[in-house]
Parts: C-alpha cells; structure tokens; sequence
C-alpha cells in the first residue's frame, strides 16, 4: 500500500475570497428590493388592533398614511392626534394631504389611491369617525385599517 | 515591455459590502402591511330621500361606548357576532324574519339566491379602535366564510384560493360585503 503514501507536506491551496463580496452584494440588493423604508418617523405611540381576516395591501407606492394616536412626547398633550407625514396636523390638513398624494402620482394610478390608517387601538371612534367622513368628502374611498394578525375573541 | 500591473487585494471588500448589509438591515423596516380593507361610500346626496328598507332585511349593531355589543336589540358577546352575521346573511332555513333573497342568473354560477339583508353598523364616538376594528373584522370573517363555502361547493376549493377572475367576480356577485355604516350622530353632545 505504500504506492498511495503521500509524500511530504502538500500546501493548502488559498481559499479565492474575490467573489464573496459579489455574493453579499446580491444579499445586499436583495434586502433592499424586500423592504420600505419608513419616510417618516412617528411621532404618535402606535399599536395597531389585532384582526384575523386580514388582506395584504398591494402597490405599496399607491398607499398613503395617517397615524393616529398618542403624542409619544408627553408635551403635545395625551390625547389623540393625528400625524400626516412628519407633523402634526387636524382633520382640516387632511383634504390638503390627499390632494398632495394625488398630484404626486400618475394620472392613471390616481384612483388606485388607498388610504392607510395606522391607529393605536386605544383611541376612541369620534376622530376616525370625523377623519372617515373628510375622506368621504375628497372623495377618497378606498382604505384599509391597518392591523396585526392575531385572533380577536379570546383574550 | 508591459509593466506589470499589481494585483489588487479584494479581501477587505467583503467585509465593506458587509458593513452595508447590516446598515441596511438596521435602517429598513419589513413592514408587511396588512389590515381590513373597506370602501366608503359617497357623501351623502340632501336630495335624496331615505330608502326605506324593510325591517327583515337589516342586521343592527350597535357598539357604545363601553364597547358593549347590542345586536338585533339585545346584547350579545363578540364571539358570537360571527355566527350570528352568518345565519341571518345565509338564511339557510328560509325564515320569514330574516332577510329575502332575489334569485338572479350570475354568468358562472347560474341561478342563485342572493341575499337582501344588509348589515347596518353603528358606534359611538366613545368606542375604542379596539372594538370597532373587531366588530368590523367578526363581520367581515361572516363573509369569508359564506364565500368559502360557496366557492368550496360549486368550484371545489376556497374563495381565496381561486385564480379565476371569473370565478371571483360570480362568488362576489352572489355573496356582496353588505356592511353598511351609519351617518355618524353626535349623539352624547362634544367629542
């Protein structure tokens, strides 16, 4: 068996390190097609209700949202505000916001619009209430109460 | 003669592509968003005189602001809003005080029954997003499941998983979302 005795010391080959960085460079653009970032920071604490029969929103660059919750800054106060990009405004901003988004898309895309309300589940019914009605108003029908998924009747 | 160019040294490259990787991972957020989706109708029209519905045909639910239930005048437990949405939209035993069903001919379906009930939806300014949101999602749950076994019946598999446009728009024909939300009143005076 001394035909298949190795002979002295075999080097190592080196490992080719050069097309690592292609490959997590694929990762990188692959996270970067996955997720959104978030354009505005919130400035309302937000926990949105539980729900089972929930529907995924599509188009995300159709969506428009309006946060609606607690100021997480205890100096706006503790009741409910709403938040429409990066301030707070009132029901009355709301026409003047939908306006805005729809200038800003496509003339096709335009009745596509959703309307999204991020809303903390703590938060009474009378300002939805006045903002459903502001939407009803612009004319703006389609929307979509964001939620967890989770199961509603045992808690 | 060509100079000899030196090899450039790729190594540390990996661990740049690296460093963005997590500054993106850090930064971005995987929100899925997810949530019920409704349309509202349009404002209301101060010509138009109040259609009258026959009492069989609504559903009421009325949500104050305790968050307590009251369905068809008596109150009830959330968990058993979704059964109840679905025998009184169902009709299955053709009881004279639940809602009627107009027969119609849906291209698909054929001659069906559909319902004439209608689910009128109330809240107080009072209810918490909470509530709201589960009433809402119990009654919407009613729906699905009617479409589901609708569609399990005549196509053979469940309504969210069909791929035929056809098929979609018969079963959401014959089985509308029928949720109607009322005018908000000021009923407690204030916010």
């Amino acid at each position: 068996m001394a035909r298949f005795a190795k002979k002295g010391k075999r080097a190592v080959p080196g490992i080719n390190t050069g097309s690592m960085s292609d490959i997590i460079f694929m990762f990188l653009f692959f996270f970067m097609v996955i997720t959104t970032i978030r354009e505005s920071s919130l400035l309302v604490k937000i926990k949105v209700p539980v729900a089972s029969e929930v529907s995924k929103l599509e188009r995300k660059s159709l969506v428009s949202f309006i946060y609606v919750g607690q100021p997480i800054d205890k100096k706006y106060g503790t009741e409910s505000r709403i938040q429409l990009n990066n301030a707070f405004a009132s029901v009355k901003d709301i026409r003047e916001f939908i306006t805005r988004e729809r200038e800003a898309r496509d003339e096709v895309d335009r009745p596509l619009l959703t309307t999204s309300l991020k809303v903390d589940e703590e938060t009474r019914m009378g300002i939805i209430t006045d903002i459903k009605q502001e939407l009803r108003q612009v004319g703006a029908f389609k929307i979509n109460y964001s939620t967890r998924k989770g199961s509603v009747v045992q808690k | 003669m060509a100079r000899e160019i030196p090899q450039l040294n790729t190594g540390s490259m990996a661990d740049i592509s690296f460093l963005l990787l997590t500054f993106f991972l850090l930064t971005s957020s995987i929100d899925t968003d997810m949530g019920i989706i409704r349309k509202l109708p349009p404002p209301p029209d101060p010509n138009q005189e109040n259609v009258d519905v026959k009492k069989r045909n609504v559903f009421n639910v009325l949500v104050n602001k305790y968050d307590g239930l009251l369905v068809q005048g008596r109150p009830m437990d959330i968990s058993q809003l979704r059964v109840a949405a679905k025998e009184f939209l169902a009709n299955p035993y053709d009881r004279d005080d639940l809602p009627e069903k107009k027969v119609e001919n849906i291209p698909g379906l054929g001659e069906v029954k559909i319902s004439k009930g209608v689910i009128s939806l109330k809240n107080d300014r009072g209810t918490s997003y909470r509530m709201y949101v589960a009433v809402q999602n119990e009654l919407t749950a009613a729906i699905n499941e009617l479409r589901d076994e609708l569609s399990q019946q005549r196509f053979g598999r469940k309504f969210s998983q069909l791929t035929s446009e056809e098929q979609i728009n018969a079963i959401q024909k014959a089985i509308p979302v029928a949720i109607s939300e009322a005018e908000p009143e000021n009923v407690g005076g204030g916010k």
